[in-house]
């Protein structure tokens, strides 16, 4: 593999059913138990019936990684995801603030932070989702040219758009803040 | 200890003290989780003064339980319970959501309430952080504001205890609206906008607790299993069986509007003076066009029968729900004359907001309109609301007047039964002819007559079952299998969605349980000894009943009228029940229940299970001579 068979998730906001199976095939994966907040994949539901599942986007310049003082964010050349160096990452936080879509957390045991590492190859999130058939995160090759950093957006700012289509803006306008 | 977080949170709203409480292994091993645990504590804490207890004041508890299924397994739900306003018994209410898993998260199995708060209050609770706020704010509000209020001021104060943390999940909610604040007996605890714990009436209990919402936020993980090898398999399995279930997916119960009354003739028309319909307007296809998700579930869920309907335009524009279900279809629907999803979803929304329950509200409001359309009950009665059939908005005028105690509200808000025996005084009449309910319960929308209902093959269903009227929770017999009572309980306190279970082999619950827990468990075991334990505390509880109404054992363990009358329409036109077989079969599931003839528990089964105090209590009421 080399950098022309990176890939990149693509998500389908009004497919998702909030089942979280995503969620549960990634803990499942990176920390051996189910465990919501230490996922890389995040399902925000600010507003009920409005599911967002949240998870690295792969700007082609990477400000995170640009942003760490410590240098503890690296790119996978193979895959295009984001590798956290553990060891090395003091959980500062600078990489969410630079992040367009307030992706990275900590991970809920404080040490350092999470980013989604596309599972070397192969997301356990989108096979989680395409099994179930909702088909709400797909996997697409990763075209150059094509900007993912203009999709970054935080829960809520996603959530006001998938509401505003979803539910129409009178109801959009009652139900969030 | 495995499968379970390990503790509870036992919070007296009437003196602020927060503690945590273990339960030994023994009695989890006994009663589970959930329904069957609830039932024990409720019987130790106050099976002594029981029949004084009133369910609506402070010395009632709210018990909020997840079980050892809550998690793992794929299909979440929390049963919430206490001595129930409705059938003044114990009725184990679930609802789905993210609670459970975010309690288990959080490092607790369930929640204690005791007391009443002096103002109004929201319990918050973000791992070790437990805190009792005040909710002066979202009192009398509804549902949509009181979850924007609450997700905006969670967020807020998670940010605070857990700083530089980045984006956190929004934690989950139950709460009331209105309904539940002035105490009706209708009213639900609701999770989202819509998953309600209908059944039992728990929403008042928060209210005369005064207490209109709980918030929870985990950071850890869900509790780890006994052998997690095999459950992930055990879990592979059911998620592949459930993907099948193309059809289910696809509908969910939301093609069962139309359906169940053109095929199975068990469907409430006006008040269930029928069973039977076939308005073409109501089929699945025509609330699919309302639609905006077609597949929603909760945490875990492989079936997401679950749908989204908003109402974009129209006169009654901004109205969103969820689906609405069968029962909801049903009882804000066809119940009420209604055969237009846009009215059905509008009806829907208006009691999802004011917090009651769909099944007990539609079926109080058919009732007065059925009492409207005889000429008992006049316009002047009812504050100048013309009900007819199909008025969608002379429901909704109603619904909003018994959500807030309102003129005929005011009785109409004690639900059903209740207000039949009310409105019977005031009038001199009969009425209580025209209540469907069973023990004070409105039943689901699943009648008996034709015999042809999946959830009410046997017509003992509602009479025999100790939650009442709870269509999720019918007897059945033989009673050790999968489609009796016994099984539901194991649903109920192991708390899992038995919707997802249904794909399920009879044997995969237990294989599951053992899987997690470690514990051994065999269906003769759980059927023979333990679901039976659980069976005579709620039995028990709910012969001894309490404070306004005591139901009598074999008496009450009657059919409505109604459902005695024969089917009036459709192609089961003229069938009736057989009163003989209705009363060989209630003979026959009260011996293999071991009950006596007037279904009362008999000592020796009492004694075989370790109950000796509750003959002792049965004997004090006279119940046992």
């Amino acid at each position: 593999m080399d950098q022309d068979d990176q890939f990149w998730i693509e998500r389908s906001y009004e497919n998702c059913s909030g089942c979280r199976r995503c969620e549960i095939s990634c803990s499942l994966y990176h920390e051996g138990k189910i465990w919501p907040e230490a996922s890389r994949i995040r399902i925000f539901m600010l507003v009920p019936g409005i599911e967002i599942p949240h998870l690295c986007f792969q700007c082609e310049d990477y400000p995170c990684v640009e942003a760490c003082p410590e240098g503890a964010l690296s790119v996978i050349v193979e895959t295009g995801a984001v590798k956290v160096d553990v060891e090395t990452c003091t959980a500062c936080g600078l990489c969410i603030t630079a992040c367009p879509g307030n992706v990275p957390h900590l991970h809920p045991d404080g040490s350092s932070i999470v980013i989604c590492d596309l599972c070397d190859g192969e997301p356990q999130c989108v096979k989680a989702c395409l099994e179930g058939k909702w088909n709400a995160l797909t996997l697409l090759p990763r075209e150059k040219g094509i900007s993912h950093k203009m999709l970054a957006a935080t829960p809520k700012e996603l959530t006001r758009k998938v509401a505003n289509y979803m539910l129409g803006e009178k109801t959009t306008k009652e139900v969030l803040e | 200890m495995r499968g379970y977080a390990g503790k509870f949170l036992e919070i007296d709203l009437s003196s602020g003290a927060i503690e945590e409480k273990k339960v030994p292994d023994s009695t989890l091993k006994d009663y589970i989780g959930g329904r069957g645990l609830a039932t024990k504590i409720l019987w130790d804490t106050l099976g002594s003064k029981w029949e004084s207890v009133d369910p609506l004041s402070s010395e009632n508890m709210l018990l909020v339980f997840t079980g050892p299924l809550t998690g793992y397994f794929p299909g979440t739900k929390i049963c919430v319970s206490g001595k129930s306003p409705q059938s003044n018994g114990v009725i184990g209410s679930t609802v789905a959501g993210e609670f459970g898993i975010d309690l288990k998260c959080a490092g607790y199995d369930g929640l204690i309430i005791q007391g009443k708060a002096e103002q109004p209050c929201y319990i918050f609770i973000c791992d070790d952080h437990v805190e009792i706020k005040e909710a002066s704010p979202i009192w009398g509000k509804k549902a949509r504001e009181t979850v924007r209020f609450l997700v905006k001021e969670s967020l807020r104060e998670i940010k605070d205890i857990k700083p530089g943390y980045g984006e956190v999940i929004e934690p989950s909610f139950l709460y009331i609206g209105p309904s539940g604040e002035t105490k009706t007996r209708i009213a639900a605890v609701t999770s989202k906008y819509a998953h309600a714990a209908g059944y039992g009436g728990y929403g008042g209990v928060m209210g005369a607790k005064n207490l209109k919402a709980l918030v929870v936020k985990g950071f850890g993980p869900v509790p780890d299993v006994y052998d997690k090898e095999k459950t992930l398999n055990l879990v592979q399995g059911f998620l592949i069986k459930n993907f099948e279930r193309e059809r289910f997916r696809r509908w969910g119960t939301g093609a069962g509007g139309y359906n169940f009354g053109a095929e199975t003739s068990s469907e409430p028309i006006r008040n269930w003076q029928e069973e039977w319909h076939q308005e073409q307007s109501y089929k699945g296809e025509e609330f699919d066009k309302y639609w905006v998700k077609r597949n929603w579930g909760d945490f875990g869920c492989p079936t997401t029968c679950l749908k989204v309907s908003v109402l974009k335009s129209g006169k009654y524009e901004g109205a969103l729900c969820d689906n609405p279900d069968y029962e909801l279809e049903s009882y804000l629907g066809t119940n009420l004359g209604i055969f237009t999803p846009e009215k059905n979803i509008y009806l829907s929304y208006v009691s999802n907001e004011l917090g009651s329950c769909g099944i007990q509200s539609g079926a109080v409001l058919g009732f007065a309109a059925e009492l409207y359309q005889r000429g008992i009950l006049t316009r002047e009665d009812l504050d100048g609301i013309a009900l007819e059939w199909g008025d969608v908005e002379a429901f909704a005028a109603l619904a909003e007047r018994i959500a807030t105690r309102q003129g005929i509200g005011d009785i109409l808000s004690e639900g059903i039964y209740r207000a039949a025996v009310k409105i019977g005084e005031m009038k001199g009449l009969d009425v209580l002819k025209y209540a469907v309910h069973e023990k004070g319960v409105a039943i689901g929308a699943h009648g008996v007559r034709s015999g042809r209902d999946y959830v009410t093959t046997n017509p003992i269903a509602y009479a025999c079952s100790v939650q009442a009227g709870d269509h999720t929770s019918g007897a059945d017999l033989p009673i050790g299998h999968r489609h009796s009572e016994l099984f539901s309980i194991m649903g109920d306190s192991a708390v899992y969605c038995f919707f997802a279970a249904m794909a399920l082999d009879n044997r995969d619950i237990f294989d599951f349980y053992e899987a997690v827990t470690g514990w051994e468990l065999t269906e003769e075991e759980w059927y023979q000894e333990k679901a039976l334990r659980i069976l005579q505390l709620q039995r028990a509880m709910l012969l001894l009943g309490g404070p306004d109404i005591t139901w009598k054992p074999n008496r009450d363990d009657e059919l409505p009228p109604r459902f005695w009358e024969p089917l009036p329409s459709g192609p089961d036109k003229g069938k009736s029940l057989d009163r003989t077989a209705f009363e060989k079969s209630k003979l026959e599931y009260f011996d293999a229940a071991g009950w006596n003839k007037n279904g009362v528990p008999k000592p020796e089964t009492l004694h075989n299970l370790g109950l000796k105090d509750v003959e002792v209590k049965l004997r004090e009421a006279s119940l046992i001579s």
